[in-house]
């Protein structure tokens, strides 16, 4: 792919970052504040669990486009005005909103097939009314396939302004209703207590993302517009979960994606503005699965973090148990091996960590814990018993079965948890109690 | 969340699992039957685990866990029962047919059978789950509340179901959640809190102090614990 | 309107194809999943471009390949983002349908421009040019269109009588069927396969947009019609037979009436399985707008009926001998439903023979009072029973008997009976039951 970018490429890259050519100004000022309000609205779309209905409603822009032109044509304006073409395809975007209001109160049809049936049959019409505009005699196609695909790169200064406008409106509406947009998504029944319209509100919303899609239908597409709407918004969630850090930072990733994707298109030929955009959300989007908060390399982090612990505490406090009936203070690496059912390379890792952290020293294959390893088994086997104890006396679980049960549950005893249970047992703070059951074949005491 | 369950479910008997609310009764069901993952332990059926046994366990689930909507006569369901038996790629027989129609039978609901789910009401919908796990003619049933919200004459004719497969030797396990009926109904009652309380016979089991241990305030560090574990195991997974 | 054989090859084909794609839609309409739909024909763009980037052969079969592995990728995509991104299903199948149809916008732009796909194709498919490209099949001479979608019919009608129990079982009952043993998550991804494999096939035909309708709208469209999977899915067949059919006389038709020439055969196939749909959600026998108004308005009727009954009866009981009957404008008073229903619910009891209208007068006959009487008495015994029973207070139950009396069984007049002490909690007499 790269062996075919033209040599001059950085040098398109070039004028259009620095704003040379007063055309792709004016589209990457159209599609900046298209991403933009996108992104805002798109929060609260996909918050709100709707965001397949905005893909029925782009699609169903169609026949919209296609009427108005035809309507346009026969009052003897030119078919050509972008206003004009959008307040088609806004009214034909609300008639399918209603379309799938209706079949889902009237029928045992759920969003999906309610969605799936409006977007269809309204493309299929758009697209026999298509190929009426192409036999007009002033119709030759004009231009309005392109509002399928997108073509950004046709965009002019009116249009620019236009959709700044129009996107510069939608985001003081959105600040506006920011609270009560917020409630409906997060907790439809309580705002309904509150006594807000609900209804009103969700009417609101979806004109504004009604309106965001007839903008974005001329540069991205009809099929694409709403990966505007809503990939940003989704990388914005994977970022953050409060609501005024999504809208804002889903209102940066939108512009910051649409942006760069013009330049991309405007620097190397044959790139297509709309698609390019939506990928370049869509890498965004990846990364952000990958590195967001709770994303895969985290959790994978996370993951590994906790198994470690895990495994230092059960050394620790196999060393304990060890010490507790070897008076010695020294512990015999072999004996280790038979506490706990581990591989011997597994075992070896596991006693570098220990021993890098300075919990246990090793002499050739005698261990001593050392005074912060001490600590530390002290209160691992504390807490383990102390559950064990608990287990016993207030669940009614057999002494001989508590050990697996208290194995897992060590893990996650926090300062909190084990206050609890010293007041549930009576026990006193410190104090590490008996075993309550046989610990490497011998009895408790 | 459940906390070591060891358990022996004795066969042939009328079996109940009693608790409250969130103590993990369904999960005990779910989990038995191996469609959610339990962190250890193995379920054995008359000496066998759960997979090998399939073919002779039957689940009633809970009403709501299908759509009711569904393009399916009351016949249609109960003859699910025996897909089972039937095995992959077969067709359905006449025979299969007539025996769903006997399971139907059992429970009332015969002059039913052609009626589209969803024009069933809520008992007669249980029903049609029960005659359903009928049809697959198996030696253990395992039944999430066929009891809940249930009309008196539907609750009347599940217990003579209920009675009858004991007769025929075979085990039937019920998430009940009516205490005062416990005694009519049962043989052998299995209390749980997110642990097993008390396990037995209904005579010696289930006393007053029993249910005072299990209804008795939950245990409020178990269920913490349970929380932390869960959320550490969210981690776990990939 | 000429027909010719090119137009039946073209409904043939589009036939064809529309049997082909309703299939696999059927069930996943069933499984509320018809976006995944959406979402697969989407994805068969990039697949169809990056096969041929790979291969540089345009061999139908290695389409169909790059087709069915993106198809699968696409459930596999969307269950990932749905999981490892906590993203709602409808918010994760978007994100990845749309990404995958840039992708395939790039590639093709980028360097198959013109070679493979043409970009009109992707809208329109060449249903209209189907007829030209013939291949010979046993001999005859066939479209290739025609052959390649009754191809994909062949098999996934094969399929689903192989499958037939395991589709509708694991569609229903996901946890039952993995209990049996019939492993719901294979044959979801089966279904999918075979969505992605049908897609590609009739994605030259009707476009890459439009195969969602011929996908989806049968399917949700026999459902309004029916209450059994199997006739469902014969019904489904027949829809999309239809829409095809339909389709491509409206195309040769409707452009007529406005002077014009032509239109495009897919994009009327779509509007017609979409007038089919509506014709179905208007006038289905059960689940239609018309019959659902019928059975209300029947009820309100009947509700209405009643009332004018136990009003004049009430009348009856409490008037003095020399006190008028009750007026129809009387009624039109008492009874809070609107003016058209009372008018002909008036007209039902005259029919009937229960009331008799004397100079604007109304008058019970022996027939009306008795039927009248076992109204009242219902009314009663559940007051009574609300009273004594349910410990409710006499001046709040009124409203509840109203309503409770025209839904009571005679079996739970039975149950009521019980309770008759000859008196509801008012004071006044509850009419001895007849026979």
């Amino acid at each position: 792919m790269l062996a075919d970018l033209p040599n001059d490429w950085w040098d398109s890259f070039e004028r259009a970052l620095l704003l040379r050519d007063a055309n792709t100004v004016w589209v990457l000022a159209g599609v900046l504040s298209l991403g933009i309000a996108s992104g805002v609205v798109g929060a609260f779309l996909v918050l709100r669990r709707r965001a397949l209905t905005a893909d029925a409603i782009s699609h169903a822009t169609l026949p919209g486009i296609a009427v108005a032109f035809m309507v346009m044509l026969a009052l003897g304006f030119a078919g050509k005005s972008l206003i004009g073409l959008l307040v088609g395809a806004y009214i034909a975007g609300l008639a399918s909103i209603a379309a799938i209001v209706l079949i889902r109160r009237t029928t045992h049809l759920k969003d999906d097939a309610a969605i799936g049936i409006t977007l269809s049959v309204f493309f299929g019409l758009g697209i026999c009314l298509l190929s009426f505009v192409q036999q007009m005699p002033t119709g030759n196609a004009a231009g309005l396939e392109s509002f399928i695909f997108g073509k950004a790169a046709t965009m002019l200064s009116g249009d620019a302004w236009l959709i700044g406008i129009a996107s510069l409106i939608v985001i003081c509406i959105v600040a506006l209703f920011f609270k009560e947009l917020g409630a409906i998504c997060f907790d439809e029944s309580w705002a309904a207590a509150r006594g807000w319209p609900v209804l009103g509100l969700d009417f609101l919303l979806t004109g504004l993302v009604a309106v965001m899609t007839v903008l974005a239908i001329q540069s991205v597409g009809l099929v694409l517009a709403i990966a505007l709407l809503i990939i940003p918004a989704s990388t914005a969630m994977l970022w953050s979960q409060r609501l005024l850090p999504v809208v804002v930072l889903s209102g940066v990733i939108g512009g910051f994606s649409s942006w760069l994707g013009a330049m991309i298109s405007a620097s190397i030929p044959r790139m297509p503005t709309g698609p390019v955009i939506v990928l370049v959300c869509a890498v965004l989007f990846f990364v952000s699965l990958m590195l967001g908060r709770r994303g895969i390399v985290q959790l994978w982090f996370l993951r590994l973090r906790m198994n470690r612990r895990i495994d230092r505490q059960h050394l620790l406090r196999a060393c304990w148990e060890i010490l507790e009936q070897d008076e010695s203070g020294v512990i015999d690496i072999r004996e280790l091996g038979s506490w706990r059912s581990w591989s011997d390379p597994r075992m070896k890792r596991i006693l570098r960590r220990c021993v890098a952290r300075k919990l246990i020293v090793r002499e050739g294959d005698r261990l001593r814990l050392t005074d912060a390893g001490r600590v530390r088994a002290r209160q691992v086997v504390r807490n383990h018993r102390l559950w064990e104890a608990y287990l016993i006396h207030h669940a009614d679980i057999a002494p001989t079965h508590v050990d697996r049960d208290a194995d897992v549950i060590e893990h996650v005893l926090d300062g909190d948890l084990i206050r609890s249970l010293e007041v549930a047992l009576g026990s006193a703070a410190g104090a590490v109690p008996a075993s309550p059951h046989a610990i490497g074949g011998r009895e408790p005491a | 969340m459940l906390w070591d369950v060891d358990l022996d479910v004795p066969s042939g008997k009328l079996v109940t699992i009693v608790g409250p609310n969130g103590a993990g009764k369904s999960t005990l069901l779910k989990a038995a039957l191996d469609l959610i993952p339990s962190a250890s332990g193995r379920v054995m059926v008359f000496g066998k685990t759960m997979k090998q046994q399939r073919g002779i366990v039957a689940y009633v689930p809970q009403r709501e866990s299908v759509d009711w909507q569904f393009p399916v006569s009351a016949l249609d369901v109960v003859t699910m029962g025996r897909y089972g038996s039937v095995g992959w790629c077969r067709p359905v027989g006449r025979r299969h047919r007539r025996e769903a129609i006997e399971a139907l039978d059992r429970v009332g609901l015969a002059d039913m059978a052609k009626r589209q789910i969803s024009q069933l009401s809520g008992g007669q919908q249980q029903r049609v789950f029960l005659a359903r796990a009928l049809a697959q003619d198996a030696k253990l049933f395992l039944m999430d509340e066929p009891l809940a919200s249930v009309d008196a004459a539907t609750e009347q004719t599940i217990i003579e179901v209920l009675r009858e497969l004991r007769s025929q030797g075979r085990t039937v396990v019920v998430v009940h959640h009516d205490l005062q009926t416990v005694t009519d109904y049962f043989d052998h009652v299995i209390l749980i809190n997110m642990r097993v309380v008390a396990s037995g016979p209904v005579d010696e089991v289930f006393t007053s102090e029993a249910l005072r241990q299990t209804y008795g305030g939950q245990l409020t560090i178990l269920s913490e614990a349970s929380e932390r574990l869960a959320r550490s195991s969210d981690v776990k997974r990939p | 309107m000429t027909w010719q054989l090119y137009d039946t090859w073209v409904v043939i084909t589009g036939a064809l194809c529309a049997m082909a794609c309703a299939l696999p839609g059927a069930q996943l309409v069933l499984r509320r999943r018809s976006m995944m739909g959406d979402a697969i024909s989407h994805a068969v763009l990039p697949g169809v471009a990056i096969a041929f980037l790979i291969t540089a052969t345009s061999d139908p079969l290695v389409m169909l390949a790059g087709a069915v592995v993106i198809g699968i990728l696409t459930t596999f995509l969307v269950d990932l983002v749905q999981r490892a991104g906590r993203t709602e299903i409808g918010a994760s199948m978007g994100i990845v349908f749309t990404t995958l149809f840039a992708l395939g916008l790039v590639l093709i732009r980028a360097f198959a421009d013109d070679v493979v796909i043409d970009p009109h194709v992707v809208i329109y498919g060449s249903i209209e040019l189907s007829y030209l490209d013939q291949t010979e099949l046993l001999g005859w001479s066939v479209p290739r269109g025609a052959v390649v979608n009754g191809g994909a019919l062949v098999i996934n009608g094969i399929l689903f009588l192989l499958f037939y129990k395991e589709l509708k079982l694991t569609a229903f009952d996901e946890s039952l069927a993995a209990a049996m043993g019939f492993r719901p998550r294979l044959v979801q991804g089966v279904l999918m396969a075979m969505t992605a494999a049908t897609a590609v096939a009739a994605f030259e035909t009707v476009g890459s947009i439009l195969v969602v309708a011929m996908i989806i709208v049968p399917g949700a469209t026999a459902w309004m019609l029916t209450d059994r999977y199997g006739t469902m899915l014969v019904l489904t067949l027949m829809l999309a037979i239809g829409s095809a059919l339909l389709g491509h006389v409206a195309a040769l038709v409707v452009p007529g009436w406005f002077g014009f020439e032509g239109m495009s055969t897919s994009g009327a196939m779509a509007v017609m399985s979409g007038v089919l749909f509506v014709l179905a959600w208007v006038c289905s026998p059960r689940h239609g707008l018309v019959a659902k108004a019928m059975v209300r308005r029947a009820l309100s009727l009947r509700i209405a009926r009643e009332d004018i009954l136990g009003l004049l009866y009430r009348y009856e009981e409490r008037r003095s001998e020399d006190s008028s009957a009750l007026s129809v404008g009387d009624i039109r008073e008492a009874i809070t439903l609107p003016r058209r229903v009372v008018a002909s619910a008036l007209r039902g009891v005259r029919a009937a023979g229960h009331v008799v209208v004397e100079s604007d007068r109304l008058q019970l006959t022996d027939a009306g009072r008795s039927a009248a009487s076992s109204l009242v008495r219902t009314h009663r015994l559940w007051e009574r029973f609300l009273w004594e029973r349910l410990g409710l207070r006499p001046d709040h139950i009124h409203g509840t008997a109203d309503r409770l009396e025209h839904f009571t069984s005679a079996s739970m007049i039975e149950e009521l009976s019980e309770h008759d002490e000859g008196e509801d909690p008012h004071g006044r007499p509850i009419p001895p039951a007849e026979d």
